[in-house]
């Protein structure tokens, strides 16, 4: 099963090239808005620019032809095409007849899901993993060059921006939320000013992560075991989650989800030690 | 080879982020120009889905002129492809459905359509997307 919310299978494409009569406009448009609300990326073509070539999907061409038996499209394509004339036909036909191709060439079951999940803007993002340690879902990962990835996006918390409040640099995304510039929009000094107040991870800790990754020596490591109060602590994160919650629009769902501050801890240590062992392997290719 | 510009629309769904209103009415100014064009149902989908059809939505294969993308802001349609492994050309335009209005859009898509003696979209500018 892929978690999707579009088609994978099919593209269906409206000709009306040559050998071929125009679709009335409403008719052109009630398709195009219906096959897309169903999941299918369509492509009108008639010749008069051009449109993207065919990959390996299977294409389900649809139009009002002369004859569909002599019709070139003169469209690319690597996989089975089927021309279906449509010619006096209403739109929930033609749907019905792309249904019925979608049926034939499926490969894939699909299942429902809402695509939220980060993307990272690298023009901003530092690597400094603060992202990777706070999100408990693996949502992000690490690839062969050591840098940050988004790896897992169907398994990030549908609505939950939380990991873009995390994010020093502004550097994290999500392209379907209401809010710039998490949005999108364009970074503001103001904004990163902003962000870097919101939430400092560093309160859910109760001690500094970001010194926590840089020196994890032994005696800071004695220092925080000693000075870190429970009580205090949890009276802390409660303050510091029902804050995300109100202000920056958290669901209630994915608090519960939150780390812990020793998940948040491990995977900052992991994270760390990582960073030290690519900077070591750095230093071993320079020498 | 053709001078004109590739399109390709982002139909947004599962979010109210895009008012349906403009997304429906670039759509309907699209088809009621009868111009060609590529529409995605999701784009974001396909990026997480990392579908392949999306390096050739977003390719430039021997045609004089970049394609032009209508979705949302640019800075998140760039990394949310950068995510998927397709990187944009420099050149691509981005028109932003969220800020601008179906008329600045059509108007943008269209230009060299219209020079062209094609059908005129008619499409007003009652839609006023979201700050
Ligand atoms: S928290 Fe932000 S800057 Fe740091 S690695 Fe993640 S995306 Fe990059
Ligand atoms: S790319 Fe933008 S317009 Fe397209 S689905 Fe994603 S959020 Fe919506």
């Amino acid at each position: 099963m892929v978690k999707a919310a579009t088609n994978p299978n099919l593209r269906v494409v409206l000709y009306e090239g040559e050998g071929s009569s125009t679709l009335d406009a409403d008719q052109r448009f009630d398709a195009m808005q219906r096959l897309l609300e169903s999941g299918y990326s369509v492509t009108r073509a008639s010749g008069e620019r051009p449109v993207s070539r065919g990959d390996d999907r299977a294409v389900a061409v649809l139009g009002r032809f002369d004859d569909p038996d002599q019709l070139d499209t003169g469209l690319e394509a690597d996989a089975p095409v089927h021309i279906h004339d449509v010619t006096d036909r209403d739109t929930d036909t033609l749907l019905n007849t792309v249904e019925s191709v979608n049926t034939q060439v499926a490969q894939h079951q699909t299942e429902y899901w809402k695509p939220w999940f980060p993307v990272i803007d690298f023009d901003r993002c530092t690597n400094c993993m603060q992202c990777l340690s706070f999100c408990l879902f693996d949502v992000y990962g690490v690839d062969d060059k050591q840098q940050i990835e988004v790896r897992n996006q169907d398994n990030c918390k549908t609505d939950c921006p939380a990991c873009s409040r995390v994010c020093p640099e502004v550097a994290i995304l999500f392209p379907k939320y209401r809010h710039g510039p998490i949005n999108g929009d364009a970074v503001k000094t103001e904004d990163i000013e902003r962000e870097k107040m919101k939430v400092d991870i560093s309160s859910l800790l109760g001690g500094d992560i970001y010194a926590a990754l840089k020196t994890r020596n032994a005696k800071f490591k004695s220092r925080f075991a000693k000075e870190r109060d429970e009580d205090k602590a949890l009276a802390e994160r409660k303050k510091c989650l029902t804050k995300l919650a109100e202000q920056f629009d958290i669901p209630a769902e994915a608090l519960e989800h939150l780390p812990t501050m020793s998940e948040i801890q491990a995977k900052a240590e992991a994270a760390a030690a990582r960073t030290a062992e690519q900077q070591s392997s750095r230093t071993g290719d320079q020498n | 080879m053709s001078d004109r510009p590739r399109i390709l629309y982002c139909h947004c769904a599962y979010a109210h982020v895009v008012p349906k209103a403009t997304k429906e009415a670039v759509l309907r100014g699209l088809t009621d120009a009868g111009v060609d064009f590529d529409a995605a149902p999701d784009l974001c989908e396909m990026a997480a889905r990392r579908d392949p059809s999306l390096e050739k939505l977003v390719e430039r294969e021997g045609e004089d002129s970049p394609c032009k993308i209508v979705a949302c802001y640019p800075r998140a349609v760039k990394w949310l492809l950068h995510g998927a492994g397709v990187e944009l050309p420099d050149d691509v335009e981005v028109l932003n459905m969220r800020t601008e209005t179906p008329e600045t859009i059509l108007n943008d898509l269209l230009k060299d359509a219209e020079t062209r003696g094609l059908q005129s979209t008619g499409v007003s500018d009652a839609t006023t997307p979201d700050p």
